[in-house]
């Protein structure tokens, strides 16, 4: 590995320089390496970032199959990653011009980095140091405690998708925001909303608010909270109660949990534990923005890589060679999905669209199709929309509250399917619908999504755990192994609550009305390494 | 389908329990299904050919890097220092974790590629992707992802698009198999499986090798039939064809004469004759994979027989030095040959099981070609138990026929979901007829949970060959 020439860096500058006068913002420094296949193979198993702990498994071929992304939220061939400088990783073969492209290809990303919230929680630290720390850290243990430390990595890591990254999010904000929630807050977001008082009493409330601070500015607040007090006495009560509610309703983080709660892991000999645990918790969080934002992400780097090279006076003579490649990367697939090609195309029709004026409500009514087609307030807005959106969105709020019926026709999107033709036997795969409702489905049903489980304790120092029921079911041959390693993380019983669809005779055999699948709640349970599985009819918590 | 309801009213009247009962409606219903013109399948859902979302990588795509070049591991231990190391595993009370993953193909001109890759699964709490009915189990359902794939272009809602061989796509022919088609840095053929297995996992030696001679050649003999182009116009089926499409056309009617001039000829009516490369060698064993392919089948108990069945394979051809010829047979009701290892394992079709079917076509074959004479005899038979011959009246004196000559007998029960443990039809009557004492060394009997692993799968052939 080693850092591109002096010539190609000089490049890559006076491209920093042209995407900043477009509007991207992102760190100074950066570093470009050249790397070769066979750095490459060492580089995969760590997900792109040469500092990464060693582990037994990356010398393994690891199964694919079964929910690869579910199981890997990280990239194994990214191009850049998002540390303090971002590295990028380039051929080294690359003519001039390519390189052009594929810079601003890699400064899109790194804008989108360091500008989405997603990613709030990477900003303040650069991740390969950190890495390199807690790389020598568990070597250091490896060398003590020999193969155990790769048994805490292993059962860490099967539970690292549980980590409580929203929560990390939201911790963040709300140290921005200056911490709990206010007793005005807490009076108009929670306390009146149980009011039965409905919609007519809260703006009176608004109003009354309103006016005193508009009479006596200084003391305004005061006096509200404490007319309030004197007319509900409970009030202060229930807002004590309310704010210790929501310092325990979080209990998602199983890593964080278990670090916390188990008796086995505060025991003395165990203690070293802990810190393999929270390497694995914070690498865990650190990968799970990337793919969240895959469509976005790879879309706005597409955007940006092609509005900035048609517009690079350096690169001239090459515009045939671009489109080439260009074409490769972000053009639709006959079948499949590529987030390059979806990404660019929506921010495209989002920025025509807002520059247009037609995210409003105004144009959303009209049914006048020529009107429609006509319709521009030439507003200007769009750029300013795009860029609001890197901000604010990841995937699913990205597709679901911005494919519409015109995208889909404008593109000719369609959900394909695929059945068996036997007598050739070859899949043959046809246009199954054209209906952005599925087109939209079909998108949300492929992006990751972890299961959410929530964690409590019960009797006999047994940890219980309940999956809320997404309307699927956990991967079957998964749960008994999965469960293995938390019990031994516990140091006691495990019982998941999950849902599969229900056994009995009469269902499977029937075998005919695939669409009428009876769910059950199902209980494993755990136990010294024994796995059972029962149904159960209660419901633990109510969701 | 009339056989079917036929031998169905004739069990009827020998008497059933009522779980038989419904296991075999169960199945004749799902062939009722298939009738209707319902798709029978194979059942790797899992495997996509189109890119999905997060296939897309920079790397690849936006730097032309192909992915041949970059493997997706790193072998930097040998596969003998993580076995051993596997191995410490038990010890510490954690079970196994490395899996020996394994088999392209035995192909189809004759070259026996299979790679053995170690491989392990790291096991979250996931969502699974395909919304299951146990894992398809008995049911026709051939779409895997039931949202569909994205696409673009033109095209009407229900225009097919393009189509794709399904076996290229079977890069691995395992659940535990590689993933697709990707590269892998150790790559060896069954031979070396079957080392590994008998090395490894310590499976036993044959005592004897019997002689060594083998003599392979090919013929090349016109008997591929294909439509729509190829060497010689098979004008038989051809005219088959033509009458057929014809009268799905309305143009040739029962009472009417014929008139030749005016039917029409689809370019697939054309069917042909083509040159194919057939397989003939002799050599010192000879094995009879039979598999139950009925309705009850699908999902995990077929998974878990060809799975075993492959080590099986494997571990047969590094005994015999790679002199081993296999025939491939499914049965339902009845029992067909099928040429190579894919139709053998993608085959699945609802019907009923009648398990005496197949043991007599392997003693039919053998007759007829007198492999007796010239070959050890291995035969083994994966069901998941179920036959509607419930008392084995016709299976066992076929299988008593097969114990005379064969070297080895090994029947694999793979429990399905309707069944409860231990009480299969042909678990019971085998035990029932005493021939598991008589002929304790030619006749094994293993039983596989529906959810065995690859470990269960190698102890369960150690039962079976030892």
């Amino acid at each position: 590995m080693e850092l591109i020439s002096q010539h190609a860096k000089k490049i890559m500058e006076g491209c920093k320089e042209r995407a900043r006068a477009a509007g991207l913002s992102f760190q100074d420094e950066s570093l470009e390496y050249i790397v070769t296949n066979r750095d490459l193979v060492e580089l995969t198993p760590k997900v792109m970032i040469p500092t990464l702990y060693d582990y037994w498994v990356q010398d393994v071929e690891v199964l694919k199959e079964k929910g690869r992304y579910e199981l890997y939220p990280s990239n194994p061939y990214e191009t850049v990653i998002n540390t303090r400088p971002p590295i990028s990783y380039y051929n080294d073969n690359n003519p001039d011009w390519l390189n052009v492209m594929i810079f601003y290809h890699v400064i899109g990303h790194i804008d989108f980095f360091q500008n989405n919230i997603f990613f709030r929680h990477t900003w303040d630290y650069d991740f390969t140091s950190k890495a390199l720390s807690d790389k020598r850290l568990i070597a250091k243990l490896r060398s003590e405690k020999g193969r155990w430390v790769d048994y805490v990595i292993e059962f860490s890591l099967a539970i690292d998708n549980l980590v409580g990254y929203f929560d990390t999010l939201e911790n963040l904000n709300q140290t921005r925001q200056g911490g709990k929630q206010s007793l005005l807050d807490f009076y108009f977001d929670v306390f009146l909303q149980k009011d039965k008082g409905g919609t007519t009493k809260y703006i009176k409330e608004i109003e009354r608010y309103n006016d005193l601070v508009h009479r006596v500015p200084d003391t305004a607040q005061e006096q509200f909270i404490n007319a309030i007090k004197l007319k509900h006495p409970e009030f202060e009560t229930l807002y004590e109660q309310e704010q210790k509610k929501q310092k325990t309703r979080t209990n998602i983080d199983l890593l964080q949990f278990l670090m916390e709660h188990s008796e086995f892991l505060k025991k003395r000999e165990n203690q070293w534990m802990l810190s393999v645990m929270e390497v694995i918790r914070s690498t865990g969080l650190y990968f799970q923005p990337q793919i969240r934002t895959k469509i976005l992400n790879e879309g706005w780097a597409s955007y940006w890589h092609e509005t900035l090279f048609l517009r690079d006076d350096r690169i001239s003579g090459h515009e045939v060679d671009y489109s080439r490649v260009n074409a490769k990367v972000t053009s639709m697939p006959r079948v499949g999905l590529n987030p390059y090609a979806l990404g660019m195309r929506l921010f495209y029709y989002l920025e025509d669209k807002a520059d247009k004026g037609r995210l409003l409500f105004d144009y959303d009514r009209l049914r006048d199709r020529e009107k429609r087609k006509q319709y521009d307030m030439e507003s200007g807005a769009g750029r300013a929309f795009i860029f609001h959106i890197r901000e604010n969105y990841a995937d699913s709020m990205f597709v679901s509250s911005f494919l519409d019926q015109e995208f889909m026709d404008l593109h000719k999107l369609f959900v394909a399917g695929k059945r068996l033709n036997k007598e050739r036997m070859t899949w043959q795969y046809y246009v199954k619908s054209r209906k952005v409702a599925d087109y939209k489905n079909m998108v949300l049903g492929s992006l990751y999504h972890p299961p959410f489980i929530r964690i409590s304790t019960g009797d006999n120092n047994t940890l219980m755990l309940d999956h809320l029921f997404e309307g699927r079911q956990l991967v079957r041959d998964f749960i008994g192994p999965t469960m293995m390693g938390i019990e031994y993380l516990w140091g006691g019983s495990v019982e998941l609550f999950t849902s599969e669809p229900s056994e009995e005779d009469g269902d499977a055999m029937a075998g005919s009305d695939e669409t009428k699948l009876v769910w059950q709640r199902i209980l494993y349970t755990m136990n010294k390494k024994r796995l059972s599985r029962k149904p159960v009819n209660e419901v633990l918590k109510v969701w | 389908m009339k056989k079917m309801l036929q031998l169905y009213a004739d069990a009827r009247e020998k008497g059933l329990t009522a779980e038989q009962e419904s296991k075999i409606q169960c199945e004749i219903r799902l062939a009722e299904q298939e009738a209707a013109g319902r798709q029978s399948h194979a059942f790797l859902p899992s495997h996509k050919p189109a890119r999905s979302l997060y296939e897309y990588t920079d790397l690849l795509h936006l730097q032309g890097d192909n992915e041949g070049g970059s493997l997706a591991f790193a072998s930097v231990h040998s596969l003998e220092y993580l076995l051993e190391r596997d191995a410490l595993r038990e010890k510490d009370g954690f079970p196994r974790k490395i899996r020996i993953g394994k088999i392209v193909k035995p192909g189809n001109d004759g070259d026996n590629k299979i790679v053995v890759v170690p491989t392990t699964v790291e096991e979250k709490f996931i969502h699974d992707n395909i919304r299951q009915q146990q894992e398809g189990e008995g049911s026709g359902e051939g779409e895997g992802d039931q949202d569909g794939e994205g696409g673009a272009g033109d095209g009407e809602e229900g225009e097919v698009i393009g189509e794709q061989p399904v076996h290229e796509q079977q890069g691995g022919a395992g659940g535990a198999g590689q993933g697709e088609g990707g590269n892998h840095e150790i790559e060896s053929n069954a031979y070396e499986l079957g080392r590994v297995l008998t090395e490894q996992f310590r499976l036993p030696n044959l005592k004897e090798k019997g002689k060594k001679r083998s003599l392979t050649r090919y013929v090349y003999d016109l008997t591929d039939k294909n439509r729509g182009f190829g060497q010689v116009l098979d004008k038989k089926a051809t005219m088959r064809r033509l009458i057929q499409t014809n009268i799905s056309l309305k143009r040739i009617t029962p009472e009417k004469p014929i008139d030749a001039e005016n039917l029409l000829i689809s370019p697939r009516d054309r069917v042909y004759r083509i040159l194919s490369k057939e397989k003939d060698f002799e050599s010192q064993a000879v094995v009879f994979f039979v598999r139950d392919y009925s309705g009850s089948m699908g999902g995990s108990p077929t998974e878990l027989v060809v799975n075993q069945h492959v080590l099986l394979y494997s571990w047969l051809i590094y005994q015999y030095e790679n002199q081993v010829e296999t025939r491939f047979i499914l049965h339902d009701l009845e029992a067909k040959e099928v040429e190579d290892f894919y139709t053998y394992y993608n085959l699945q079709v609802a019907g009923g099981t009648q398990v005496s079917s197949a043991y007599a076509l392997v003693n039919e074959i053998v007759e007829k070609e007198q492999l007796e004479r010239d070959y050890n005899i291995y035969i083994f038979h994966g069901t998941d138990g179920d036959d509607w011959d419930t008392k084995g009246e016709k299976a066992l004196p076929e299988l008593r026929k097969m114990l005379s000559y064969a070297s080895r007998v090994g029947i694999t029960i793979a429990e399905n979901n309707y069944s409860t443990t231990g009480r299969s039809e042909v678990e019971t009557y085998l035990r029932k007829s005493g021939l598991l004492e008589e002929k304790g060394d030619l006749l094994r009997l293993d039983v596989l949970k529906r959810d065995s692993n690859e470990g269960r799968l190698i102890e369960g052939i150690r039962a079976l060959i030892s």
